[in-house]
């Protein structure tokens, strides 16, 4: 093998993937700021106001991200637990610990902001959207993940059993997301229309830059906690002993 | 199917020693449902609007409490691990626990909702497509369950994280269950809920075993 | 410019509640999830610092 190739599988290992991470995390921190401020420029300075919905409608630039965050990071947990048990690899499954937090935080986000939106537009705080109610059984899931990591003290055992529960969820969400959907529309609920009809393409620029924002801001909450979690797990291990920032 | 069928009848075996465990889920059920017209009021236009929701949560509730025990006390004496290195495949005779499990806990509730859906005023269709639903409802319960009850095993704070991940899971089955008599009731027919009810148990007999055995084998470690 | 004053940007049509109402928390969230992060990682650090320093105690205590 040459030497100007990469062995990427290398990184598979905590001790080698801890520095790449740290040097990782200042570059998605800056795209972060960068998507950010051109997101919030485009959402506040550039997109109109809406005509049905006012100034209320720049929620939009922060649930909806939100909200496809929370999905994405879901499935990214999952991706990474399912490697992490089919592959013995503990890295991956402390990797879909660090995410579960920051999904957890974005569902949260999700429904915060889709209340407050919710309130002026639709007049309660909480309505029984199919796309709500949905995004508040993820949260459910997304605590039932960590509750279960948590409460148990073997820390290969929780990476499996995680595993499990994220993966059984994974092909939960699509089926949850249906049945609510069509709970949703026989009821009658308040027929909902998201402003979706014709959206100003600075509308749908400002999402999508929002959105980039948020997702560097995962990956980069992500690495420094799955950094964290390195250090706890592989406490024992000689070359977190030798670290600088550990050395006695 | 002999495996399974042993399997069955040795938890039926055991629970008939102890019966007190499966009456007092039943007996739950009852004293939820009829909570429900203490707590909201007597009009039976209301009551039968909530009937099938309010029957199927309990029938939720009661199936959650009796989960705990499906791998429980065999996990305690070591029986499960017997099972786990014996020659039979471990998913053959997880179904068998899965399927005492239901007849033990999912089945007495279906034989016992029409009595109390006659509570809420229901007519005897209504209760017709209750019974149905529930039959297809609470197997799909246990199974969804199983997964839980076997990720759960032995860990600190079993019954309320085991509440925790299962009862999201639950969801569809609540949403179809219920909406079947609710649409039989306004005249639309049940027909489409009860299909998914049936497709979605038809998708749990055969993955959830897989996975509650996974997770039997991460927790015997 | 959508705005003709600061008064007007902050006012957001009278929807400043929900507005900044929603921004505000996501905001928030964003500042509070890395400052917590921190401080566990500096409480691992210190905790390793601390064995590590107690490791070496040991081995040179005859």
């Amino acid at each position: 093998m040459s030497n100007r190739l990469i062995n990427w599988f290398r990184f598979a290992s905590p001790h080698n993937f801890y520095p790449l991470a740290g040097k990782m995390i200042p570059v998605f921190w800056a795209l972060a700021a960068l998507f950010g401020i051109a997101g919030l420029w485009m959402g506040f300075f550039v997109a109109p106001t809406d005509a049905q919905q006012g100034e209320g409608y720049r929620i939009i630039f922060v649930h909806v991200p939100a909200s496809w965050l929370s999905m994405f990071i879901y499935m990214v947990m999952a991706t990474w637990s399912a490697i992490g048990l089919s592959l013995n690899a503990r890295l991956s499954s402390m990797m879909a610990q660090a995410l579960a937090p920051t999904g957890a935080l974005m569902a949260f986000l999700s429904l915060w902001t889709g209340a407050f939106w919710g309130k002026p537009m639709w007049g309660t705080w909480w309505v029984w959207d199919a796309r709500l109610t949905s995004e508040l059984i993820l949260f459910f899931l997304y605590l039932g993940f960590m509750a279960l990591q948590a409460s148990i003290d073997d820390p290969r055992r929780a990476d499996k059993a995680g595993a499990i529960v994220a993966l059984v969820g994974a092909v939960n969400v699509p089926i949850i997301y249906f049945s609510v959907k069509w709970w949703n529309t026989l009821h009658q609920g308040s027929s909902v229309n998201l402003a979706k009809s014709s959206m100003a393409v600075t509308m749908l620029w400002g999402m999508l830059l929002m959105a980039l924002c948020m997702w560097m801001y995962s990956v980069a909450i992500a690495l420094t906690r799955v950094r964290t979690i390195i250090l706890e797990r592989e406490a024992h291990t000689e070359w977190v002993l030798q670290l600088d920032e550990v050395k006695a | 199917m002999s495996p399974i069928l042993a399997i069955v009848r040795r938890d039926l075996l055991m629970v008939m020693r102890r019966k007190s465990e499966v009456l007092t889920a039943l007996f739950f059920f009852v004293i939820v449902t009829s909570l429900f017209p203490l707590g909201i009021g007597p009009e039976p236009t209301l009551l039968r609007k909530i009937a099938p929701g309010v029957l199927w949560v309990a029938a939720l509730l009661a199936t959650m409490l009796g989960l705990q025990r499906m791998f429980a006390a065999d996990h305690a004496d070591g029986t499960l691990e017997q099972m786990a290195i014996s020659p039979t495949p471990l998913v053959m005779l997880v179904v068998g626990k899965i399927g005492a499990h239901w007849l033990v806990s999912g089945l007495p509730l279906v034989l016992v909702a029409p009595v109390l859906g006659i509570q809420f005023d229901l007519d005897a269709s209504a209760l017709g497509v209750l019974v149905v639903a529930l039959l297809l409802g609470t197997p799909l319960l246990s199974l969804i369950g199983s997964i839980g009850a076997a990720l759960t095993l032995g860990v600190r704070g079993g019954g309320v994280l085991l509440s925790l991940l299962v009862l999201p899971l639950f969801i569809p089955a609540l949403i179809f269950g219920a909406g079947a008599v609710e649409a039989h009731i306004s005249g639309l027919g049940a027909g489409g809920h009860l299909s998914l009810l049936a497709a979605m148990l038809a998708l749990a007999v055969f993955f959830a075993p897989w996975a509650t055995t996974a997770a039997l084998r991460i927790a015997l470690e | 410019m959508n705005w003709n004053s600061a008064a007007e940007f902050f006012a957001m049509g009278g929807y400043a509640l929900y507005v900044w109402g929603s921004f505000g928390v996501c905001a928030l969230a964003m500042v509070l999830e890395p400052f917590l992060i921190k401080k566990r990682h500096t409480q691992i650090l210190q905790t390793l610092h601390r064995q590590a320093v107690a490791e070496k105690i040991e081995k040179e205590t005859p």
